[in-house]
């Protein structure tokens, strides 16, 4: 692969933008993963001398705290680290399934392919909401479940990229070429159809990953998400969306990082795709 | 002696949305060990089909009727792990355009060697190595380093070599050649026609060569089958074909080729009119509407393919020249 990998790592390097987002969101992950341990305060410890501070660097509350007295840069840091822990597990598990269900389902056609794709419409005809809820009231609530439930459903576009760049690769005649070199169909997907598929596929796991931190977000400020004490950005932001008179930093602190790591991920994912794209490059 | 391949009775046809296309109707033919044959026609005369029949190629709506025989194996709608065992390795095909035949995402090297790993199971080193040493046989000027290399690298010449070097891995019994050459260049051609030439020298296997070309097949093969309609209405040897054909269709495209010595044509002869489309059912020969020499019954009954040792014809009345 390195030759065609070399390219885009070249494109994608004289992209400024990217390469700065890209640095954002690495800086984002190193503070999410390594940041609560700059600072004393646990995210469950209440301080009752400092409810609702103000955020300054005097202080031992950087950020600030919420209107129980803890400390918000600690909770926004791992909530931080929640979301992106869901984004970035829904989306490999979204990858993954979604890679093989297409690729099979493209490459088979017929009545294979039917098949697979009308259970692929029944399932994204589910409303997702319901879908979570009825989970939650099922099992009860808890994050794996909210891994589960969004990786469930992430799948289904991804497929359906996969299937239809399968498509367009079947009939090419370097796949004919391999069929009549006796490799089996195992070997042709593995070895001539994935990695054909990939470039578009990696575009669309990139950009999912936004998407899901949004909606992980999203559920949690229903309340179906991660639950106290623990924090994800939705629950931060739920929470300061009823201090925003009174306290607006509860609300603009996990908010921006909502912002800053869904902005740089998304013009990350951009120039990713310009990167990959031969055609246009 | 027993066939390398015999095909018995085959054929093909494609379900369309309300009607049978007949692409391939009953042919037979049999290519010894080491034989070279060309097989002739205009596009969509079947010639490529039979073959892709061979190779378990036909598309999900054909139909094949016959048998396919490799080697004392059937061939013809085996399961795909079956043919697996064949194809790739004692039975290869060469395709048209080695721009579009080689995977654009893998290095020639790991193209070579996944042949020899899949059939041979040799090692990934072993055959890295045996790969780099192939290259050099089919004359890849530098082999070690277009192994790592990727096809679009390589020049069009360079990859059909690549092509026909990645068909002797194996060292196979029998190599299809289709149209290895149309999408390259005069020199290029010739120069490969000469590589198969001399590979065949060294290795003895078999080769089918398809083409439009006469004088591709001409330089190359023992025997040349001419294909008209889906098919075969004459095979002789190759020096014989070309000296007396005996069918007139035969005869009048031999007439269509320029000669370089002689008097000066105003206007190089062709043959006037279409094939029949494969939809359409004639009861008679199916040269019969473009045939200078056609009679009644030509129109009327189908002339079967007859003849007796190197020469067969399908004609009422063949050329004759004594």
């Amino acid at each position: 692969m390195s030759g065609l990998t070399d390219d885009a790592a070249r494109r994608l390097r004289a992209n400024p933008a990217a390469v700065f987002a890209l640095y954002v969101i690495l800086a984002l992950v190193a503070l999410a993963l390594f940041g609560p341990w700059l600072n004393p305060n646990s995210i469950e410890a209440l301080d009752w001398l400092h409810v609702a501070a103000r955020p300054g660097l005097q202080s031992a509350h950087w950020f600030g705290t919420d209107r129980l007295g803890r400390d918000l840069f600690v909770r926004t840091l791992a909530g931080t680290r929640v979301s992106l822990g869901v984004g970035l597990v829904a989306s490999v598990v979204s990858l993954v399934v979604g890679l093989s269900y297409g690729a099979i389902a493209g490459y088979s056609g017929g009545r294979t392919d039917h098949l697979m794709m009308r259970i692929i419409e029944i399932l994204s005809g589910l409303p997702l909401i319901f879908f979570v809820i009825l989970l939650t009231v099922v099992f009860g609530r808890s994050e794996y479940l909210l891994f589960f439930s969004i990786g469930a459903v992430g799948w289904l576009t991804m497929a359906r990229i996969v299937r239809g760049q399968t498509m367009s690769i079947r009939r090419r005649e370097f796949i004919e070429a391999a069929v009549a070199s006796g490799a089996n169909t195992r070997r042709i997907i593995v070895k001539h159809v994935i990695p054909n598929v990939i470039g578009p596929v990696i575009v669309y796991a990139t950009l999912s990953v936004p998407q899901i931190v949004l909606f992980e977000s999203f559920l949690s400020f229903l309340g179906l998400g991660v639950q106290e004490p623990h924090a994800s950005l939705g629950t931060l932001i739920a929470e300061g969306a009823g201090e925003m008179e009174s306290a607006p930093w509860i609300l603009l602190v996990p908010g921006g990082f909502l912002a800053l790591l869904l902005l740089c991920l998304n013009i990350f994912g951009d120039g990713l795709r310009d990167a990959l794209d031969v055609k246009e490059g | 002696m027993v066939p390398t391949l015999s095909i018995e009775d085959l054929s093909i046809s494609f379900a369309q949305r309300n009607a049978r296309l007949e692409a391939v109707q009953r042919v037979s033919l049999a290519i010894a060990p080491a034989e070279c044959v060309g097989i002739i026609g205009e596009s969509g005369s079947g010639k490529t089909q039979v073959f892709m029949a061979a190779m378990g190629l036909l598309t999900k709506n054909a139909a094949a009727s016959g048998s396919i025989r490799f080697e004392g194996g059937e061939l013809l709608n085996a399961d795909a792990a079956a043919l697996n065992r064949i194809r790739g390795s004692k039975l290869t095909m060469i395709f048209q355009d080695p721009m579009t035949s080689l995977a654009p995402h893998l290095s020639i090297g790991l193209q070579l060697s996944e042949v020899l790993i899949c059939h041979a199971g040799m090692s990934r080193r072993d055959a890295w190595s045996f790969a780099g040493d192939m290259l050099e046989r089919v004359r890849v000027p530098q082999p070690k380093r277009r192994l790592r290399e990727y096809p679009h690298q390589l020049s069009g010449g360079m990859r059909q070599r690549v092509m026909i070097g990645m068909s002797l891995l194996c060292e196979p019994k029998l190599v299809i050649a289709d149209e290895p050459t149309s999408a390259l260049d005069v020199t290029i051609q010739a120069q490969l026609i000469e590589l198969l030439r001399v590979m065949r020298g060294e290795l003895g296997m078999g080769l089918v060569l398809i083409s439009h070309d006469l004088g591709v097949v001409a330089g190359l093969a023992d025997r040349i089958l001419v294909m008209y309609a889906g098919r075969i209405v004459e095979s002789a040897p190759a020096g014989e074909l070309f000296r007396h054909a005996r069918h007139p269709y035969t005869a009048e495209m031999l007439k269509c080729i320029p000669k370089l010595s002689g008097p000066r044509l105003a206007r190089l002869p062709t043959l006037a009119g279409q094939p029949p489309q494969p939809g359409e059912s004639l009861e008679g020969c199916a040269f019969a509407p473009r045939c200078p020499l056609v009679r009644d019954r030509c129109r009327t009954e189908r002339p079967l393919l007859a003849g007796g040792g190197d020469f067969s014809v399908a004609c009422h009345f063949p050329l004759s020249h004594e």
